[in-house]
């Protein structure tokens, strides 16, 4: 099994923690992974991105343009990314802010309201264990207990009080997932 | 002790790995997209666990004279730094190969010439295997092609350099410097108690003075000592090339690439065989001495070599060297940051196969 993910979306929404989790949760499940993030002047403020790799092969290059997944937080990365999925393949998007929707049909469209939720919540900072949970019913890819396990690897131990709120977070991502069909 | 998984960057992958090695010191000036390196050593800050010395210092000058400094007493130390840090280091490194120290010098290669861009690159290769410096000398130049290769060659490095009594370079660049991955760590060594007998630590009774010196004001001598470092560099290439082949038993077309190149290529020759073309790839991991008995070997059952580096292409020349136009050698290379797919390398060798 080999999955290859792009996650992307504005600074400050996780992304690169969101990726960070992931491989650490992989790491726990005895994967290879890798995590190349997007790095440079174009991370303060702008877009952010990140490639993660989880695989039970050796990994060959970290760095592909076409991806199983793509997990897409704004517009921006919607346009940009939404081509790069491979067909077949699976775009979870967050609808918030977005003006122009996925509009390919040879791949499987999701989408999970988690700013809105998040919001709802009251619990901003869990917002991409929100996205997160989302991917995870769609790919599971990684069980539940790797997932927390790799969050309490990824934390500093300060924050370790926080993972109850964050396996809330991932919990309600699941239930919130939605397919979109595109006519 | 037993050995440790973590997941890190690559950056972090060589600061804990001097730590775990026993070294001495490091002395480094910040630059993109090597900074994690001195980050992650300051707040380790070893020397309240093994002594270790980090100091950043006021330039990269500064830093490459502290790490002259450190291996004139014998001690095990290195230095990091990004393409325009290294260019700014090579007046010490020239001295350090005349005067026969060994060091480690990491470079987490950015896009270039000048300052260029801070993504990764490939376009620092002719500085670091083919002088750098004024001189005739060589460094020893280990490419990693993972973050478990930048851990473990610091080590290796360190071993080699004072096997060799010479600088020792970790060609790396920014996709490896700030990628992650799992990483095993190797157990944490001591710090050496002893110094080598040529390290100038104070003349005791008995025995004449040591000297470290790159200067000689005799142009006789210093033929003499150009000769021993020949002889030296020579022992080195028959001693240290490494390498690594991945499907080359049955190839018809050899793909050479090092570092995040190699990387890339190792997904295009699945993806070309994938398609029925028999592809392999030679991987150097010392680009000097460099691999050219393998290349060469492989240069008889092969139809083309296509050499995939991030620059306009460097390497080639080592290649065509080594295969003394025994079959055609063609370059494929994106440049100034970008980092080549394995589609876009697939396709250029279909073209070159097809004779484009």
């Amino acid at each position: 099994m080999t999955e290859e993910i792009i996650i992307a979306g504005f600074g400050g929404q996780g992304v690169l923690s969101m990726g960070k989790i992931m491989a650490y949760s992989g790491v726990m499940q005895d994967m290879e992974v890798s995590w190349m993030p997007s790095y440079g002047p174009e991370m303060r403020g702008g877009t952010a991105n990140v490639i993660v790799i989880l695989s039970n092969e050796r990994i060959s290059s970290p760095i592909i343009r076409h991806f199983d997944t793509g997990i897409i937080l704004n517009q921006q990365s919607l346009d940009k990314f939404e081509e790069a999925i491979k067909p077949g393949g699976v775009l979870i998007y967050d609808g918030n802010g977005i003006t122009r929707h996925p509009v390919r049909k040879d791949i499987r469209i999701y989408r999970v309201d988690a700013a809105e939720e998040a919001s709802r919540l009251k619990s901003p900072k869990t917002y991409n264990m929100i996205v997160l949970g989302g991917f995870l019913r769609i790919k599971p890819v990684l069980t539940l207990e790797n997932v927390i396990k790799g969050l309490r690897k990824s934390l500093p131990e300060r924050y370790h009080k926080l993972i109850p709120e964050n396996e809330k977070s991932l919990l309600r991502g699941e239930e919130i997932i939605k397919e979109v069909k595109v006519n | 002790m037993e050995r440790e998984l973590r997941l890190m960057k690559g950056n972090e992958a060589v600061a804990e790995a001097a730590i775990r090695a026993g070294a001495d010191g490091y002395f480094g000036y910040p630059i993109t997209p090597q900074s994690e390196i001195l980050e992650y050593l300051m707040e380790a800050n070893p020397y309240t666990t093994t002594g270790m010395v980090v100091l950043q210092a006021e330039s990269e000058i500064a830093a490459i004279n502290m790490v002259y400094g450190g291996a004139g007493c014998g001690k095990k130390v290195m230095t990091s730094s990004s393409s325009p840090g290294i260019s700014l280091k090579q007046e010490g490194i020239t001295y350090m190969a005349g005067a026969e120290l060994p060091c480690v010098v990491v470079n987490v290669v950015r896009g270039g010439p000048g300052l260029g861009t801070i993504q990764p690159s490939q376009s620092d290769y002719f500085q670091a295997v083919k002088g750098g410096g004024h001189g005739d000398y060589h460094l020893i130049v280990l490419a990693p092609a993972s973050v478990q290769e930048m851990a473990d060659f610091v080590g290796l490095g360190f071993d080699l350099a004072f096997k060799y009594r010479n600088p020792v370079m970790i060609l790396s660049d920014g996709a490896i410097g700030q990628m992650m991955e799992k990483v095993w760590l190797s157990p944490q060594k001591e710090r050496s108690k002893t110094v080598p007998g040529w390290a100038t630590t104070g003349k005791p009774a008995g025995r004449e003075r040591n000297i470290i010196t790159s200067l000689e004001l005799d142009p006789d001598r210093q033929e003499v000592f150009n000769r021993k470092l020949v002889v030296k560099y020579n022992e080195i290439r028959a001693n240290e090339v490494r390498c690594e082949e991945f499907s080359c038993e049955d190839a018809e077309y050899l793909m050479v690439a090092y570092g995040t190149s190699a990387r890339v290529c190792q997904k295009a020759v699945e993806l070309a065989r994938a398609q029925g073309i028999k592809a392999g790839l030679l991987r150097p991991i010392t680009l000097f001495p460099f691999p050219s008995a393998p290349i060469n070997k492989l240069a008889e059952k092969v139809r083309l070599i296509l050499t995939v580096e991030m620059s306009a292409g460097q390497m080639i020349e080592d290649v065509l060297l080594s295969v003394s136009g025994k079959v055609p050698v063609y370059h494929y290379g994106r440049m100034g940051g970008v980092v080549p797919t394995p589609d876009e390398v697939v396709d250029c060798l279909k073209t070159k196969i097809i004779g484009g």
